[in-house]
């Protein structure tokens, strides 16, 4: 784990890149290194995520500020600018069912060729996927993602990197932090090493490739 | 009393001491305004809580305590949170014991379209259909028209949310029950006949031989 500034850590993401992003409506997203991001002028870049917030929020600041070029979410719907790109041809969106969604990061980080769900069967999510079957019971096969970054935010660090979350600010955080190539991890404390307890850590330190603190 | 109040205090009377529920935008929020008093009953925001509690007044928001919709929520005591992997597994893992979810149509066979108006509305079906596909009871809480267009149909022209059927529809005019993948009018509103049901109905339903007038408490 290295420290580092937003500047240092979003210097190190090219123009193209494949971000993944926690947060759920905004709450729990690496704010400083999305506003880093729009400043340092990044464009193309692919996000997966659960959801492009609202405008002015999270990863709503990406979509106003014309960044990305594919958004892989389960939700658009409070960001008529994500609507807007989407319906002009601007910027590509695929639609994934949330828990679908989560699985396959899940499925990218855990080293898995993909999981069997029922969600989906007969819908138009099933287009081009495969149908297997179980016991006799129907599911999608679907496939796991994975990203060149994960953009994680925490509530808590120990100097080591060891994440702590807070309440609903976890949602995809601890479950993305094992599918980017390169964890960047955004938190509000960092507190000495023992302040947490190994019980209580939520992503271990070696996962985590830079810190970015409060400073 | 308006239509959305009448939906969700009749909704109210579904719910079981104990039960783990999960409640959609709109209509289906209201519902944990109207919970039976004495009974208690968890609820689930998808994006990581069961213990959903009242909105804080605005001096005690957490901002790291939000609903499904990013809205400032409590914790009740006993709750818990958990990651997006672990509240989809409860949702899809069958954890779950009653969503309520609004509706654009549900069609003669109970099947649910909720997510999207191709080419009008597209804002993705974020956790809609894990939770018709998962949980162990669906109920629809739905207007029963929509610009007088009737909204339960004889089959769906928007895409499908599941091929799970819903097991309950509740509008201003009805109750309407699911079961073997046919749809049975079993109560109507206060002041509204079978007829005028059925009249506003252009999916085709059976009526109990003993439909009854909807209870409100």
């Amino acid at each position: 784990m290295k420290p580092s500034t937003p500047e240092e850590a979003v210097a190190l993401i090219p123009d193209g890149a494949s971000l993944m992003i926690g947060g759920f409506m905004g709450v729990g997203t690496p704010e400083r290194v999305i506003d880093e991001l729009v400043r340092q002028g990044r464009r193309g870049l692919t996000v997966i995520a659960n959801d492009s917030a609202i405008p002015g929020l999270g990863i709503g600041k990406l979509v106003a500020a014309r960044a990305l070029r594919k958004l892989v979410a389960s939700h658009i719907g409070l960001n008529p600018e994500t609507q807007k790109q989407m319906l002009a041809g601007e910027l590509e969106v695929e639609l994934v069912p949330q828990g679908t969604l989560i699985e396959r990061i899940r499925a990218g980080g855990h080293g898995l060729g993909g999981i069997l769900t029922p969600t989906g069967v007969g819908t138009v999510v099933e287009e081009g996927k495969r149908r297997i079957e179980v016991d006799g019971r129907a599911f999608l096969l679907e496939t796991p993602l994975r990203a060149d970054f994960a953009l994680v935010q925490a509530f808590m660090a120990d100097y080591a990197g060891n994440l702590v979350y807070a309440l609903t600010a976890r949602n995809f955080n601890p479950v993305i932090a094992m599918a980017g190539a390169t964890v960047i991890a955004e938190v509000e404390q960092i507190v000495p090493v023992g302040m947490i307890s190994p019980d209580h850590v939520v992503t271990p330190s070696v996962l985590v490739d830079y810190l970015v603190g409060r400073a | 009393m308006d239509a959305q109040t009448l939906i969700a205090r009749r909704i109210a009377l579904e719910l079981r001491e104990g039960m783990l529920v999960n409640l959609g935008i709109g209509i289906p929020t209201l519902v944990a305004g109207y919970v039976p008093a004495g009974m208690h009953v968890h609820f689930q925001s998808e994006n990581g809580l069961i213990g959903t509690g009242p909105i804080p007044e605005q001096a005690m928001a957490q901002p790291r305590l939000t609903d499904a919709g990013g809205r400032p929520v409590t914790a009740l005591p006993g709750a818990a949170t958990f990651d997006s992997a672990i509240s989809f597994g409860l949702i899809r893992g069958g954890h779950v014991d009653m969503t309520v979810l609004g509706g654009l149509q549900v069609d003669a066979g109970g099947l649910l379209a909720n997510w999207m108006i191709p080419g009008k509305m597209v804002p993705g079906m974020g956790g809609a259909m894990d939770l018709v596909t998962g949980a162990r009871r669906v109920v629809v809480a739905m207007q029963h028209t929509a610009k007088g267009k009737s909204k339960i149909v004889p089959q769906c022209s928007l895409p499908l949310t599941s091929v799970r059927p819903v097991d309950l529809v509740v509008t201003e005019l009805a109750v309407i029950a699911q079961q073997g993948g046919r749809l049975r009018l079993v109560e109507t509103a206060p002041g509204v006949s079978v007829e005028q049901v059925l009249a506003a109905t252009e999916a085709k339903l059976e009526v109990a031989d003993d439909v009854r007038p909807m209870p409100l408490e």
